[in-house]
């Protein structure tokens, strides 16, 4: 009765390139939305004003960077971590303008449901936070506190630092870019489903009555992706400087 | 001669039909146990996120001047125990699209 067909998952992600096919050039949707991700906030800060009495774009971008640095510096490190504040603020951005792109009209397709983008994120990361801890520690002091944490019996070391190595320097990238990549694929996902249930709706002649509250859910999940854009982007950022942070003060 | 070439055409022809019995069999216990691996994985995380969202929104209501602090806490957390979920998200992926 109703003919529901689900467009392969290959539809849904991949984009043919818009020049260079098959070259190491390819330049397709996600690279635009990449460079768009890159070039909106930068223009943003460029463009605002300096003024004392801030107006218009100048107060969306102070507040941008109040919020990164009150929510997310403040917060996780503590004063000491202010000279991060330009690379989690460029993170945060970057990220929430890669996430925006799936709710945009013509676009509808976030650049972080492609693995590639949230790994070369999640490197970032990791490598920012080991170095600051060799910086801080020296080597054998980083290592010796992210791989013997203190008050533990001697012998059980042999089953905890196994433990730790895995947790602190395989998991942590691990987990940022596939809580980034899972959380926008499943909303692509999601909104496509329901996309495509109202289009499907839409065809079928007696169940036309059920399309509103399909098209009403639609609409609330995209909302709901609008929030969870904003909010990957700030969970990537603070878990960026909550690792920054460990590395910076271990605990004793 | 011939009869023995087409007796092993034959031969050739059930074991590639076997082959691919095989394989639709397994793409096919893949696709169903997908469900399963998405709605057993959500079960842990769902519990949590509700344990530790209601318990952050009690110490909010209890000390109001610390919610700040507490909603930075509660997304950490959050951000923690549903990377289980999207683990079990990837691994739906993985059984039903690869």
């Amino acid at each position: 009765m109703l003919a529901l067909e689900f467009p392969p998952i290959d539809n849904l992600v991949k984009w043919p390139a818009y020049f260079g096919e098959d070259t190491f050039y390819a330049f397709n949707k996600i690279s635009l939305i990449s460079m768009l991700a890159m070039l909106i906030p930068a223009t943003m800060f460029l463009l605002s004003k300096k003024e004392l009495v801030p107006s218009g774009l100048q107060n969306i971008v102070e507040s941008t960077v109040q919020f990164v640095e009150n929510q997310v510096v403040m917060s996780a490190i503590g004063a000491d971590g202010r000279k991060y504040l330009p690379l989690l603020l460029s993170m945060f951005m970057f990220v929430f303008f890669g996430n925006i792109f799936e709710v945009i009209p013509t676009f509808q397709m976030p650049a972080n449901a492609r693995m590639a983008n949230p790994v070369i994120l999640a490197l970032v990361a990791w490598a920012t936070f080991i170095s600051v801890g060799v910086k801080a520690q020296g080597f054998g002091g980083f290592m010796k506190s992210s791989l013997f944490p203190p008050g533990v019996p001697k012998a059980l070391y042999l089953l905890v630092t196994p433990i730790e190595f895995l947790s602190t320097f395989l998991l942590r990238p691990f987990g940022l870019a596939v809580r980034l990549f899972a959380n926008m694929l499943a909303g692509h996902i999601l909104l496509v489903t329901f996309g495509v249930l109202c289009i499907t709706l839409w065809q079928a002649s007696a169940l036309v009555i059920v399309l509103p509250l399909s098209f009403a859910t639609l609409v609330g999940l995209t909302g709901f992706e609008v929030m969870v854009s904003l909010i990957q982007a700030f969970v990537f950022s603070l878990l960026t400087a909550v690792y920054i942070s460990l590395s910076l003060h271990p605990h004793h | 001669m011939s009869f023995l070439a087409s007796t092993a055409a034959q031969v050739v022809e059930l074991a590639a039909e076997a082959d691919a019995g095989a394989a639709d069999a397994k793409a096919e216990a893949a696709a169903s146990s997908a469900g399963f691996a998405y709605g057993l994985a959500a079960i842990g995380p769902g519990i949590g996120i509700g344990y530790l969202v209601g318990q952050a929104v009690q110490a909010m209501a209890r000390q109001p001047e610390s919610a700040g602090q507490v909603q930075t806490t509660m997304f950490l957390g959050i951000a923690f125990t549903e990377a289980l979920a999207l683990i079990g998200f990837v691994v739906f992926i993985l059984l039903k699209f690869a």
